[in-house]
């Protein structure tokens, strides 16, 4: 009885805040989108399969995913077993190098992108070196959006089937090697077929990120390319078609939530093996193959991972007439923002105070969220709805903030609030997936232990549980944050006009015409991915392998 | 335990930092501050607006949210809870669309009467004409003259071998000189032309931009200063006298040429919006956009032309400013029954 009712007061403040600002604003624009002139039209939620433009945008979408996916397995697999499974000087400076794009927010690695591949790049100069016409630049193409999707996702496959490869015992590859499968084929045999489950499940969860991409579809596709979630931002932005942008919203919601459940079925399957500590299955290549592969890998990796970043900080540092710091000593002036009408380090007061907010809510929401989930773990209900977030595009969610919450008691399009908490609905799920781990496993056994032994619930939370968990909910609260600050899909809805975020901002410099702003942008883009990497080793530090499940 | 009060601490000085900021940062206007909603394109001397500053005791504060189709959408998504207080910038093509969504409150300023009737749009005065100009394709002299090819002189031109991969236009959807010059193809080659018009220029390799400033100074060759390499654009029958204006050394003759078949008229409006937090002031603000001081101070900011009748235009404008004959024109009912279909259709053939 005591139990159902801890169940109950957990779960209620949980459920009340998700309706509110989750559920309530996408239902809000689903029902405004679905109802035109208040008769539902359900006819409308077949349109994206019926317009051939829209069908396009469909049609793009699972393309570019589909090749993202397929690029970010061809670089990532060879990474995930050289990290894992050797040890050579700098693995860990490699691992970190591949590892953090993950947490780069959309619009840096935009415009490093833009910078590499742009009309003024490196790249551009080199192949205008041969001969070739390049004066429009590479930045606006299929293959700048597919290679910018791996360059952030190879750390999916590097932490999640490195992670399994990590663990394999040795003398399972050395059994292969004895039983008659030397090398590459102990490899084949033994390593790929244990990783399966892994392997599909980053795969999807590749798919999944670069399916639902917006930013970099956005920034680096031009006007001519859009997946479903940056149709949704144009049909709402600049056609006000709402109804049609329903009807995407309610397609991409199937698609993903289609994905979701396939994601859980692969991980139901995973198979569960001897685990080895990583420290006593990575060692140093043993044959010239094997230092030949370690090294040629190594040196890919940092060939393909370098250049964005690296064009992305010289570029901030090199002005008309050379080496110049003025970007950065300009953060603070009112020119330097441009059309923006206030200084980049405005911008990224706004940042900081909105990330901050939305962490002080989705820390909590998320934490009670871990525990129900912890508690209820063959509750799929609640599950899904705590993981839904992630599939529901952060579009739809502040286009539904807009049209929701527009009239008293709830009026937040004036309030500085509405864009903190739309960020932390974005956040709750990485919260979730960082804190309830720890929850379900020794700090609920412990801390039932004590209330055996006559503890409070709270007492036993407080002197228990929230020990154990600290680290976690550290790695948490430093998750929700990196997710806020980077956040753009809401935001570019939801940032008030005078007070833009950095990652608005940058989008804005970006969008501009002439080598100013974009230099402008290049440097505020510096700022935040500093920021972001700082946050992400921090993470790194307070509780190792918490990107384990993303 | 050392763990738990650190994450505490950090958790607690966040909230705290947050709190600061937020305390600043989103620190509401006084009540005899007014705001401006306006597109990137707005300009002002600011001399000039400081004056009106500070004979009204006002200040303003100038919001710019992107394109104008943004502006405007974000007006009618927040209709009745605006995010300022005046709107600067809806234009002739996209006022119906605004006035049906009821954004606006009427008023009539005084110095209406020095505008011209033809260009009051709205007989309840809910919004109040401001500037005036043509949309029309500006070509880059000496990239033709170097080359020895002709300009075009027609909007039909651009689709033959010879400009093939030199136009660079506005995408409609996001930007009003777009979509003035895509209501102009519609004009000139009709409701059953204009399609494969387009479908021919996108064969010929249009370049698409999503606004004028990218367009024009990001990719146009004869902009002063610009970084382009097309010799042409859709811009404004005045835009070769700004090239005049900007040049780094004075220079007798425009840069830059227009085709004079290809214009269409753009009027741009501002309007009270309805749920303005000061009202009065607004009203103040929108006798200042038609007041002579400000009339006078558009041509040489935002390169098109006044609207007020005893607004002096300066010299370097009688000068260099081309007359446009009126020959594309659509009517206001049939733009305000056509555009969604239109822009949808335009998406479809180029950028598809």
């Amino acid at each position: 009885m005591r139990r159902l009712a801890a169940r109950a007061a957990l779960a209620a403040p949980l459920l009340a805040f998700l309706g509110l600002f989750f559920v309530y604003p996408v239902v809000a624009i689903l029902d405004l989108g679905l109802r035109p002139h208040g008769v539902f039209t359900p006819s409308i939620l077949l349109r994206p399969l019926v317009d051939p433009g829209l069908r396009g945008v469909v049609a793009f979408t699972i393309g570019q995913a589909l090749a993202s996916t397929a690029l970010t397995l061809a670089i990532g697999l060879p990474a995930a077993l050289v990290l894992s499974r050797f040890r050579f000087p700098g693995r860990r400076a490699l691992r970190t190098l591949v590892v953090m794009p993950f947490v780069l927010p959309t619009v840096v690695v935009a415009s490093a992108f833009i910078g590499l591949l742009g009309p003024a790049g490196p790249v551009a100069a080199a192949l205008d070196a041969l001969g070739m016409d390049v004066r429009e630049g590479l930045h606006r193409s299929v293959g700048a959006i597919v290679a910018a999707h791996a360059f952030f996702n190879v750390a999916i496959v590097v932490v999640v089937v490195g992670g399994t490869w990590a663990h394999v015992d040795p003398e399972l590859v050395d059994a292969a090697a004895i039983l008659g499968a030397p090398g590459w084929r102990g490899v084949w045999r033994v390593l790929v077929p244990l990783a399966r489950p892994a392997i599909a499940g980053a795969a999807l969860l590749v798919f999944l990120f670069s399916f639902t991409s917006f930013g970099v579809v956005l920034l680096l596709g031009g006007p001519t390319r859009a997946t479903i979630d940056v149709e949704i931002y144009r049909r709402t932005t600049q056609l006000l078609d709402l109804s049609t942008a329903a009807a995407l919203s309610v397609l991409q919601l199937v698609f993903v939530g289609a994905l979701l459940w396939l994601g859980a079925f692969v991980e139901a399957r995973a198979e569960r093996q001897t685990l080895q500590p990583s420290s006593a299955v990575a060692r140093a290549p043993r044959t010239l193959g094997e230092v030949a592969f370690v090294a040629t890998t190594a040196l890919a990796l940092a060939a393909w991972f370098l250049p964005p970043l690296g064009t992305l900080v010289v570029r901030s540092l090199w002005g008309p007439s050379g080496f110049t710091l003025e970007r950065y000593l300009e953060l603070g002036s009112l020119r330097a923002g441009g059309i923006l009408a206030v200084s980049p380090l405005a911008a990224i007061a706004t940042s900081l105070a909105t990330s901050a907010i939305a962490v002080a809510v989705a820390l909590p929401v998320g934490t009670l969220a871990a525990a129900a989930v912890a508690r209820a773990r063959r509750s799929p209900g609640l599950l899904g709805l705590v993981g839904l977030p992630l599939g529901v595009s952060a579009v739809t969610v502040g286009l539904g903030y807009v049209v929701a919450f527009d009239r008293p008691p709830l009026d937040l399009r004036g309030s500085f609030l509405a864009l903190p908490i739309a960020q932390s609905i974005v956040a709750i799920p990485f919260v979730v997936r960082t804190v309830a781990p720890v929850l379900s496993s020794t700090a609920s056994d412990l801390a039932e232990q004590a209330a055996d032994l006559g503890a409070s619930p709270v007492r036993a939370a407080l002197d228990v549980t929230l020990p154990i968990a600290s680290p976690a909910l550290l790695a948490g609260a430093l998750f929700a944050f990196l997710v806020s600050l980077g956040e753009f899909g809401a935001t570019a809805l939801l940032a008030r006009a005078g007070q833009p975020t950095l990652p608005v901002a940058i989008a804005r410099l970006l969008g501009q015409p002439g080598e100013a702003a974009v230099a402008q942008a290049t440097a505020m883009s510096v700022v935040l991915m500093a920021v972001t990497a700082a946050g992400a080793l921090t993470i790194e530090r307070v509780r190792v392998g918490a990107f384990r499940r993303f | 335990m050392r763990r738990a009060l650190l994450a505490t601490g950090v958790a607690a000085a966040m909230v705290l930092a947050a709190a600061c900021v937020a305390e600043e940062g989103g620190s509401e206007p006084t009540p005899d501050t007014v705001t401006l909603l306006t597109h990137d394109s707005f300009d002002v001397t600011r001399s000039v607006l400081e004056a009106f500053e500070r004979s009204s005791g006002i200040r303003v504060r100038v919001l710019r949210v992107g394109d104008a189709g943004q502006l405007v959408n974000r007006a009618i998504l927040t209709a009745g809870n605006p995010e300022g207080d005046v709107l600067f910038g809806v234009d002739n093509n996209l006022l119906a669309e605004a006035l049906e969504a009821d954004v606006f409150v009427p008023y009539a300023s005084p110095r209406l009467d020095s505008v011209p009737d033809a260009l009051e749009l709205d007989p309840e005065h809910r919004v109040t004409p401001i500037d005036r100009g043509d949309v029309c394709l500006n070509y880059d002299r000496r990239w033709f003259e170097q080359r020895g090819i002709e300009p075009p002189s027609d909007l039909a031109d651009l689709t033959s071998p010879t400009y093939r991969g030199l136009t660079v236009v506005e995408n409609p959807a996001t930007s009003t000189p777009g979509l003035a010059f895509l209501l102009a193809t519609i004009a000139r080659f009709g409701e059953d032309g204009w399609e494969s018009y387009w479908r021919a220029l996108r064969a010929n390799d249009v370049l698409v931009t999503d606004g004028w400033e990218s367009a024009y100074f990001g990719e146009f060759s004869g902009a002063g200063g610009g970084e382009g390499s097309r010799p042409i654009v859709v811009s404004y029958a005045t835009s070769p006298v700004a090239e005049v204006v900007f040049a780094e050394e004075p220079i007798e003759r425009p840069p830059t040429g227009v085709v004079t078949s290809s214009c269409f008229e753009q009027i741009e409006f501002a309007g009270i919006l309805r749920g303005a937090r000061n009202p009065e002031g607004a009203e103040r603000l929108i006798d200042f956009l038609l007041s002579r001081r400000f009339q006078e101070d558009i041509p040489l900011r935002m390169f098109v032309y006044p609207v007020a009748t005893d607004a002096e235009l300066p010299p370097v404008f009688r000068e260099h400013a081309v007359q446009i004959p009126r020959s594309l024109s659509l009517s206001p009912d049939a733009i305000a029954a056509g555009r969604r279909d239109w822009v949808e259709r335009w998406t479809q053939i180029v950028l598809r």
